[in-house]
């Protein structure tokens, strides 16, 4: 099956039928969370490694392995290829027992040890005494263990899973979560797993690419990606609200800062001294970042003090999301979130105003757009 | 009651699906899946006899036939016989207007197979042949039987092209419904009338048939 130790390489450019442009790779063991929005080309990348489809150009390989090569007219099937996919709709062979499922994924259904090995798979997945029911008679949970036993069966090259919780209520998807994490650690191929659900990829992966209009935009660890986007873009692709437009007016190497002029303000943010003065920047800040400020309390440290008023309260639970109208501009919004008992401290109400600080360690500079 | 048409016109269905159930297999599936310039002129082509008069088609089945054709020569030199008025050329042509019942059923039900479920087999490293014989068929299974009740059904009700094709050649090419008009041309109306019933329930039989796997295997397509 070919030499695994350098992990799944993969290189795809196309125009047509969709747009991709995309470049990751995958380590032998390791889970690499494909994340986009819907759309994004997630899928049609997983397919191209998968072999049912083949872009204009590039080039896949895994390990020793060139699976596809758009120069050389390397072409390999989807068969040759020793994949192990799990569809979003699980895409079970509706007339066959679980057991027959997995079986069919194997090399040789219908050798004498199939049947057992089959139930080994199916035991692992958590499935024993289900083995004959026919895929209907599953839950949706069920059908996806099923899936991931039949992926599994011909010892793949390389596990290929797309939105596979997508299908399935929060409980399952936790109960779901958990089976993969420990799945995963007898797992010594490389794993790809699409998802648009950025949690799920800090909880199941160990890097991440991150995907958009076919690009792929940035590779990291989850959190490096979502704490340190490269660009406005993938910051918000990541759910960044505050991403905003300034250039950079000073470094202060003495005070550890540097400063950026946004709008009008003076925003004082850790030292970033190799960004050359008056060079257009994005800097985003979480809503973390953003907090109310009582007015006679005195600033700290990189401490940045506006004025703003409310433009928006959205409840959610034990929180209010507030859109604040940064010096009355219904054009600047700065998100954040407040605890309900603290913004009915401050009695927080649509066109009250209110000052803000934003922590200036917790702003985040990239190349301007 | 004429026995002898009754066996003829069973064992001209069996052989037309025999003959047909097979291609019909190969054709609806690559209707179902494949895209290529002209596909509309050949779905027309293959759905024309469904449309077209059968004293029409017969007539033109009877000139493609006969002696003075390519294929009525080449038959007659092969077998010292003449291809029209015989069981085989019977055969032909009812493989001809039975056409659009076996593609179309097929290929409709090939085409309600999921492609991902294709797609999953071919992932799975399932060999062609694999692919057809454990997924697509028992898949396509209802479409399939459709097909198989539909052609046993027409040819044995078929009167038209047979007539024109067959003439009423007892043993040999009298099949039941040609009998049945014999017998209504004779008055012997009892003899009509017992050949009609015994049609009206063998149809009725294969339908109730087709309809109960069909929805039985219904569910299983839905998973």
């Amino acid at each position: 099956m070919g030499n695994r130790a350098s992990g799944l390489h993969v290189r795809i450019r196309q125009v047509a039928p969709i747009p991709i442009d995309a470049d990751l790779r995958c380590g032998p063991g390791e889970v690499l969370a494909l994340v986009g929005p819907s759309g994004s080309g997630k899928s049609t990348i997983l397919r191209c490694i998968a072999g049912l489809h083949a872009p204009a150009d590039g080039r896949i390989t895994c390990g020793s392995e060139v699976w596809f090569d758009g120069e050389a007219g390397v072409r390999r099937s989807a068969g040759m290829r020793r994949v192990g996919l799990v569809f979003q709709s699980y895409a079970l062979f509706p007339h066959l027992t679980a057991l027959d499922n997995v079986r069919e994924g194997m090399d040789d259904p219908d050798a004498a040890s199939a049947r057992g090995a089959a139930r080994a798979l199916l035991a692992r997945v958590n499935l024993s005494g289900l083995e004959h029911r026919l895929p209907r008679q599953l839950s949706a949970g069920q059908q996806q263990r099923v899936a991931m036993a039949r992926a599994l069966a011909r010892d793949p090259a390389v596990l290929l899973l797309d939105e596979p919780f997508s299908a399935v209520d929060r409980v399952t998807r936790e109960k779901l979560y958990g089976e993969l994490a420990g799945l995963r650690r007898d797992l010594n191929m490389p794993v790809i797993l699409v998802t648009h659900d950025l949690d799920e990829a800090v909880m199941l992966a160990d890097a991440m690419t991150l995907v958009s209009h076919g690009r792929t935009l940035q590779y990291g660890t989850p959190l490096e990606v979502m704490h340190r986007p490269v660009s406005a873009e993938v910051a918000r692709l990541v759910g960044l609200r505050n991403v905003f437009a300034g250039s950079i007016l000073a470094h202060d190497r003495q005070r550890g800062s540097t400063f950026v002029a946004w709008e009008g303000h003076r925003l004082e943010v850790a030292l970033r001294d190799r960004i050359p003065i008056g060079t257009r920047v994005s800097w985003a800040v979480p809503s973390s970042g953003v907090l109310l400020m009582a007015r006679d309390r005195p600033a700290g440290p990189l401490d940045n003090l506006i004025e703003a008023r409310v433009g928006r309260l959205v409840h959610l639970g034990d929180q209010v999301r507030v859109v604040a109208w940064v010096d009355n501009e219904v054009s600047r919004p700065m998100s954040l979130a407040v605890p309900r008992h603290l913004a009915e401290r401050y009695a927080l109400a649509e066109g009250a105003s209110l000052r803000l600080r934003l922590r200036g360690d917790a702003i985040h500079l990239m190349p301007g757009e | 009651m004429d026995w002898p048409a009754l066996l003829l016109s069973l064992e001209l269905a069996g052989a037309t699906i025999a003959v047909l159930l097979p291609a019909g297999i190969w054709l609806g599936r690559a209707l179902a899946w494949r895209q290529f310039r002209g596909k509309a002129l050949v779905e027309s082509l293959l759905a024309l006899p469904l449309i077209l008069p059968p004293t029409v088609l017969g007539f033109y089945l009877l000139v493609a036939m006969g002696g003075a054709s390519g294929l009525g020569r080449a038959y007659s030199a092969m077998t010292g016989r003449t291809l029209t008025f015989s069981f085989e050329g019977l055969l032909v042509a009812s493989v001809v207007f039975n056409v659009p019942f076996a593609v179309q059923p097929i290929q409709r039900a090939f085409e309600a197979v999921a492609p991902e479920v294709r797609e999953a087999a071919l992932v799975c490293g399932m060999s062609r042949w694999r692919l057809l014989r454990r997924i697509e068929i028992p898949l396509a299974w209802p479409g399939i039987l459709s097909a198989a009740v539909l052609m046993f059904a027409h040819t044995l009700g078929e009167f038209g092209v047979v007539l024109m094709v067959g003439g009423n050649i007892p043993g040999e090419t009298r099949t039941i419904a040609i009998a049945i008009y014999d017998r209504v041309q004779a008055f012997d109306t009892g003899a009509a009338g017992v050949m009609s019933a015994i049609l009206l329930f063998v149809s009725l039989g294969a339908i109730t048939l087709s309809y109960l796997t069909a929805s039985r295997f219904g569910g299983l397509r839905r998973g």
